[in-house]
């Protein structure tokens, strides 16, 4: 019989140590996937987060590098300078990329630089112990917001993709999720569309996955999923916010 | 060899026309006096030469950026001043931890906090013991002249390179502006770099993959990679001293300056020696690996020594430990972006050999004495 489902040559084969039901994971198997199709594995230089995806170099099978908390843009920045012709991506967690790396990630969205940011927003700090985020949702409970996140003291959900959607430089900008296969799917061809723009020279790419946290939700795997499409939907909208001129937003 | 005459040069430029010389082709950098020249002189000669500058958004960005480039095999820097530098800390931490080469240039000015634009040397023990968290050292060079800005530009390429390890070239707005005829000596293109094995350039090429980290979750791990450190720190330690030596031979006060405030105390030297004082001075190149060695050797001779700095009294905790209190080390200072004077200095070298008879009383209207 042929094998119609593998493991992405650009996984390693070592287990990824998220927990049950996160989908991380998920996202690392889209991500390999791309670079596998795109027959791009050898030339690509991944940079890792600070956060639950700070082991990143262990799963990707490529050259990889561990950036500070918030600089994989700043570092994939003097990678790309350095080796314009390899595919250069960042992975990042929403407190790495929407708060501490804010700086880091508009300006190479604004220099137009052909780096890729896959942005996992989760709306909470994993890692550290499930702390707000600034893609928290008003009145979801963190450890740092006991009572629901409150509007009046901690503000509003940045969304990310809308706001480097306003930037020249950013050609590529989608939002998706991973909550259902086919959502999946979808999340799949936005990540190898970002990786192609970079691969023909266009400029900064992002791509946002909604993403679960069962964990810090307190949750289970399949409750985080409905959580993840009843209540983040409707302040992520998904769809793709800029795509390169002259073509057609899927 | 094709020797060509000599050039009229400033010293931030200097800084730029040396890391081009070693091979430099990438520069990531954020504006701020009294460096901004440098900048300016890269960002204009370093695409000329298909070389790359980016002003980041910030000394935080401009550093790792650097981190990535000299991940990527590059030859790379950066320049800043005291507060940029403050805010680089983070990440020479994180390349020191990665154990990556590369070149950071600090043109120390006055603080605490925004202080001013003025010469100093209030930076030391941020540079010399480390800087940023985490147990390290990295090595700082200490020009006093704009030929040997060029020289240890060069140099702090190949020790970067060689021990795989952050160089910082410390200067100060003297420097910086003053204009000194080079010599360039013979163009030759782009010296010889290391090969770089480890460099994450894409896989292709090599049968594994590169990972470049400063993560080793498990202590013991870490400990390894600290000890390892450690062991390069102690070479470094063992080979790398340099200093420059004036008039230091039969001295019975030794001077000990570096960078601007070294040329400061050459010409102190030589009106002591005029008023048939004995007076010498040490001039550490190396502000880490601090020429201890040397220092010690003159504690046989000298009967003190005189420390003299922009700042309140910094290298002088060097020169004490390697004095090791054999010997009285005084201090002159004047911080917060202000420059000793000849006459000052010459007013305490005097005090200190009993001259004049105030020779108890160490305190100055102006500047600072430990
Ligand atoms: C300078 C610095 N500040 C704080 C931390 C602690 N820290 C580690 S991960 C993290 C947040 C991670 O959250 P996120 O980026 O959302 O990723 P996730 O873990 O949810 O995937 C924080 C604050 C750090 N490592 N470095
Ligand atoms: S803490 Fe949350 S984000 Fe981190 S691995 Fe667990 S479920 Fe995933």
């Amino acid at each position: 019989m042929p094998k119609t489902f593998q493991r992405p040559q650009a996984l390693t084969d070592k287990a990824f140590h998220y927990c049950p039901g996160c989908t991380h994971g998920i996202i690392h198997r889209l991500v390999a996937e791309a670079l596998d199709q795109l027959g791009v594995r050898t030339k690509t230089v991944g940079v890792c987060p600070v956060g639950c995806a700070v082991f990143a170099y262990d799963y990707f099978n490529c050259d990889m590098i561990q950036a500070a908390h918030g600089r994989a843009p700043a570092v994939a920045t003097g990678v790309k300078r350095v080796l314009p012709d390899r595919l250069v991506f960042t992975y990042q967690g929403d407190g790495d990329l929407a708060a501490i790396g804010t700086a880091e990630i508009v300006h190479a969205a604004a220099r137009g630089e052909k780096i890729t940011a896959i942005f996992v927003n989760n709306a909470i700090y994993g890692m550290t112990g499930g702390q707000m985020a600034p893609t928290t949702l008003i009145g979801q409970k963190t450890t740092t917001t006991p009572f629901g996140r409150d509007r009046e003291t901690t503000g509003c959900p940045i969304r990310v993709a809308e706001m480097l959607s306003t930037l020249e430089g950013a050609v590529y900008v989608a939002r998706v999720s991973v909550h259902s296969p086919r959502h999946v799917r979808l999340a799949g061809r936005a990540i190898r569309k970002a990786f192609e723009v970079q691969l023909r020279g266009q400029g900064f790419g992002v791509v946002e996955v909604l993403s679960t946290c069962p964990t810090n939700w307190g949750l289970s795997p399949l409750e985080a999923l409905k959580w993840l499409e009843q209540e983040m939907l409707p302040v992520f909208p998904l769809g793709e916010f800029r795509v390169p001129a002259g073509e057609e937003v899927v | 060899m094709r020797l060509l005459p000599k050039v009229l040069m400033k010293g931030n430029e200097a800084f730029g026309e040396g890391a081009i010389r070693a091979g430099c082709r990438y520069t990531f950098a954020y504006p701020i006096t009294p460096q901004s020249e440098l900048a300016h002189f890269l960002a204009r000669r370093l695409p000329e030469i298909g070389g790359v500058f980016v002003q980041a958004e910030s000394e935080v960005a401009a550093i790792n950026m650097v981190f990535g480039a000299a991940a990527a095999g590059a030859r790379v820097m950066t320049s800043s001043s005291s507060p940029g530098i403050s805010l680089m800390q983070e990440g020479i931490s994180y390349i020191v931890g990665a154990r990556l080469p590369c070149v950071v240039v600090n043109i120390m000015r006055g603080g605490p906090g925004l202080g001013n634009i003025a010469p100093a040397q209030g930076d030391y023990w941020q540079a010399v013991k480390g800087g940023g968290h985490g147990d390290y050292r990295h090595i700082v060079l200490a020009p006093a002249s704009v030929p040997e800005i060029i020289e240890l530009m060069e140099l702090a390429f190949d020790l970067a390179d060689k021990y795989r390890g952050p160089v910082m070239v410390v200067g100060d707005g003297i420097l910086g502006q003053m204009m000194e005829p080079v010599e360039l000596g013979s163009a030759e293109a782009t010296p010889a770099v290391p090969a770089k094995p480890w460099a994450i350039t894409g896989q292709e090429g090599r049968t594994t993959r590169n990972v470049i980290s400063s993560l080793h979750i498990v202590p013991e791990e870490n400990e390894k990679f600290n000890l390892e450190l450690a062991a390069t720190f102690a070479e470094i330690e063992r080979v790398e001293q340099r200093y420059e030596e004036y008039r230091v031979e039969d001295a019975a006060l030794v001077l000990v300056a570096f960078g601007t405030v070294a040329r400061i105390a050459k010409a102190v030297v030589d009106r002591a020696r005029a008023a048939g004082l004995p007076v010498g001075m040490i001039r550490p190149i190396t502000l880490w690996p601090f020429p201890r060695d040397r220092i010690r050797q003159a504690v046989a001779q000298a009967a003190g020594f005189l420390v003299v700095e922009m700042s309140f009294g910094q290298m002088l905790e060097d020169v004490r430990l390697s004095v090791d209190g054999k010997k009285p080390v005084h201090f002159f200072g004047r911080p917060g972006g202000t420059v000793p004077t000849v006459r000052e200095v010459f007013a305490e070298v005097e005090k200190i050999m009993g001259v004049t008879p105030d020779a108890q009383d160490f305190s100055t209207a102006a500047g600072v004495n430990r």
